[in-house]
């Protein structure tokens, strides 16, 4: 589903991605992990299109596309979807006329009939009731006075209505109370199938208890530096990132 | 020297109009505001108050009214049959064809102003409160009007619906045509009413119209002003309120038209507890130039004001907002809060934001302020983020950037209607679709 292979990649001019190699295969749940400042929403960032961020060398493919050559919303209609680390507030956008014409948008271009204003409402009323979220959220402007908590699971209902292919969760876990960590577990999971993979991003390994990868990804210095199975990720949360570090360093 | 007798209102110089049956006060009002316009002549940009807008273009032109009795051309009526009363104006002069007045209801009484002269409440409020001692163009306005709506509210009556003033420019009367609008709004004590002022046209023209408005003890008055004149149009209008005891004023301008445009809003507080909701919009590309410029004058004590003020700018366009709020000595409890925000779309227009208060008391709570900036690209990302290609985003934000002024507008089909004149003249959103949206937005 993704491939990237020898990523070079930063903001303005300044390198933070050096070479980094990672393949996702279709149905899989992979988690990357790393201390602040190791690239990782800078991947992120990459992979979904953000202006300013630059690939210098390597590839992306997804799904036999060249993915870093596709405007953002080109990616968002082939089925990439970045649960934002920071959800923006977009005050006279009303949630969902935004999420009705995101999806309208991807379903054409996808060559599926668009929804109309009563589909899509049924769909949207289900897809809240997985994020456990109140309608009255849909008739306010697109995150405008949510609280953090309402902002993540707004993306993660986003997601459920969108059904990328591949979904992508910068530090979504972030910030979270236990509940609505579960909520947002929970709303990946319902998404998790053959057809769907999902590359999780987070420093903690909190979220991997209700939201169980299927492989676990150190990211160092713009590098994947130790890749392994879910246990990884415990003995990450009882070691901490030094001893990669230290491994990192000795192998130079 | 004798060039200065021959009327010539490029020279300032104009004759008073005098209307059959005009009063003798009227008469002489007209004469000394003849007078004041040759005193004052053309505002410059030396004055304070125009200081961002030259009016030589304007000056430059030979203009004279047009004396021909519309008929035939049938202006297109935005609001369908929904008022509740309706006068149509081309050129300065009523429309007999398409005006219709409400003259059934009880209390309510509109007439084209020339046929009012002799009513009472002419008597006591014409020309009380629209400044022509100081103001050229409404000293031009007042020596030279043609017609306009009279409209008397009788106390207690609450108008259901709304009453629309519509205005035609035609730029194709074989000479410089000038039109000058005179209307009177006397809304009694305790009453409601929701008027609404509307300017299109094609071609050149100059429109210069003037709005008395008197809001009773108690009265609830609406005014919409939506200025949608031809590009090639020079508008010159100003409102002048007048808020007596506990009179609740709500103004409306959404300003899409016309090349070189002022819009003059002036509300005096003059009772106690009267509350004031104003804002504007000006939706501005090419070569427009849209000139704001409202005055708050807090008189009595206990009286609050809300000041909004959102222009969004692309091409060449030059917009302005130059806002003053004075609290009088004795206007203690003051509540006033000012805001100017701006959007610009291109790197070439221009916005030049002046807000102002002026305080005379230290028992008072009043703030303003003001913001310039360009489409976030933040929000910009997010939306395309989720599959919203880049110019329908765009347009998302603009919309959304303007939206609360009309969301806020109280009358579906007004609402409506806002939106549609917003789509068809903002600058980015011509692309195909566009009405869908505007409805979908707008809900």
């Amino acid at each position: 589903m993704l491939d990237i292979k020898n990523l070079h990649a930063g903001i303005d001019g300044k390198e933070i991605l050096k070479g980094l190699t990672l393949r996702v295969g279709m149905g899989e749940v992979h988690a990357i992990m790393g201390p602040n400042g190791s690239g990782k929403s800078t991947l992120a960032n990459v992979l979904a299109g953000r202006p300013k961020y630059n690939a210098t060398s390597g590839t992306v493919t997804y799904l036999g596309k060249d993915l870093l050559a596709l405007p953002a919303e080109e990616r968002a209609r082939e089925g990439v979807f970045l649960a934002m680390q920071y959800p923006v507030e977009i005050p006279g956008v009303n949630n969902i006329y935004f999420l009705k014409a995101a999806l309208n948008s991807v379903r054409k271009h996808q060559g599926l009939e668009e929804l109309d204003a009563m589909e899509f409402l049924q769909l949207a009323r289900e897809k809240m009731k997985l994020v456990e979220m109140d309608e009255t959220f849909m008739n306010r402007s697109v995150n405008e006075g949510f609280s953090g908590g309402e902002k993540k699971r707004n993306e993660i209902f986003q997601m459920a209505v969108l059904d990328p292919k591949l979904a992508i969760l910068d530090e979504t876990d972030s910030g979270l109370d236990i509940d609505a960590l579960r909520i947002v577990a929970e709303g990946v999971n319902a998404l998790r199938s053959e057809q769907h993979s999902v590359l999780v991003i987070t420093h903690y390994q909190r979220l991997l208890r209700y939201l169980v990868p299927d492989f676990v990804h150190v990211l160092a210095d713009g590098r994947i530096v130790k890749s392994g199975g879910k246990e990884l990720a415990e003995e990450l949360e009882q070691k901490g990132y030094e001893w990669i570090e230290d491994e990192v360093l000795a192998a130079r | 020297m004798s060039s200065v007798l021959v009327p010539d209102i490029r020279q300032a110089c104009v004759e008073p109009r005098h209307i059959d049956g005009e009063p003798e006060r009227v008469r002489r009002i007209r004469a000394q505001a003849a007078e004041r316009f040759q005193a004052l002549g053309w505002p410059t940009t030396r004055l304070e108050e125009w200081k961002y807008t030259s009016l030589v273009p304007l000056a430059a032109i030979d203009w004279k009214t047009d004396e021909r009795q519309p008929e035939g051309q049938d202006p297109a009526l935005p609001f369908g049959d929904r008022p509740v009363a309706e006068l149509t104006f081309v050129n300065g002069r009523l429309h007999t064809n398409r005006s219709a007045l409400a003259n059934e209801h009880p209390g309510i009484r509109i007439l084209p102003i020339r046929e009012a002269m002799e009513t009472e409440s002419f008597g006591q409020h014409f020309a009380r409160y629209a400044d022509y001692e100081r103001h050229a163009l409404t000293a031009l306005n007042t020596a030279l009007w043609q017609d306009g709506a009279y409209v008397e509210i009788a106390p207690g009556t609450a108008v259901e619906g709304f009453i629309h003033l519509l205005y035609v420019g035609d730029g194709n009367a074989g000479h410089p045509v000038m039109s000058h609008h005179r209307n009177l709004i006397v809304a009694g004590r305790g009453c409601q009413i929701t008027v609404i002022e509307s300017f299109s046209g094609k071609g050149t023209y100059f429109t210069n119209t003037v709005t008395e408005i008197v809001a009773g003890d108690g009265a609830v008055v609406d005014h919409y002003k939506f200025e949608n004149e031809s590009i090639e149009a020079f508008h010159i209008g100003t409102v002048q309120v007048h808020q007596e005891r506990s009179s609740n004023v709500t103004s409306r301008t959404i300003a899409t038209g016309g090349g070189l445009v002022r819009n003059e809003i002036n509300v005096a507080l003059t009772g106690e507890g009267a509350t004031l909701s104003m804002e504007g919009l000006f939706v501005l590309s090419g070569r427009q130039h849209v000139d704001n410029h409202t005055l708050i004058d807090h008189v009595a004590p206990h009286c609050d004001s809300l000041e909004l003020f959102k222009g969004i700018l692309d091409g060449n366009a030059r917009g302005i907002f130059d806002g003053r709020i004075i609290v009088e000595p004795d206007a203690v409890k003051t509540s006033s809060r000012q805001t100017n925000r701006n959007l610009l779309l291109s790197e070439t227009a221009v916005v030049d934001s002046k807000p102002s208060l002026e305080i005379h008391n230290d028992d008072v709570k009043c703030n303003h302020g003001s913001t310039i900036g360009q489409l976030d690209e933040e929000a910009l990302f997010y939306l395309r983020a989720r599959g919203i290609g880049e110019e329908e985003a765009r347009n998302l934000l603009v919309y959304a950037f303007a939206s609360e002024t009309v969301e806020r507008m109280k009358i579906d089909v007004v609402r409506e209607n806002a939106g549609r004149a917003l789509f068809s003249r903002m600058p980015r959103l011509k692309a195909e679709g566009r009405g869908q949206k505007a409805e979908g937005g707008l809900r």
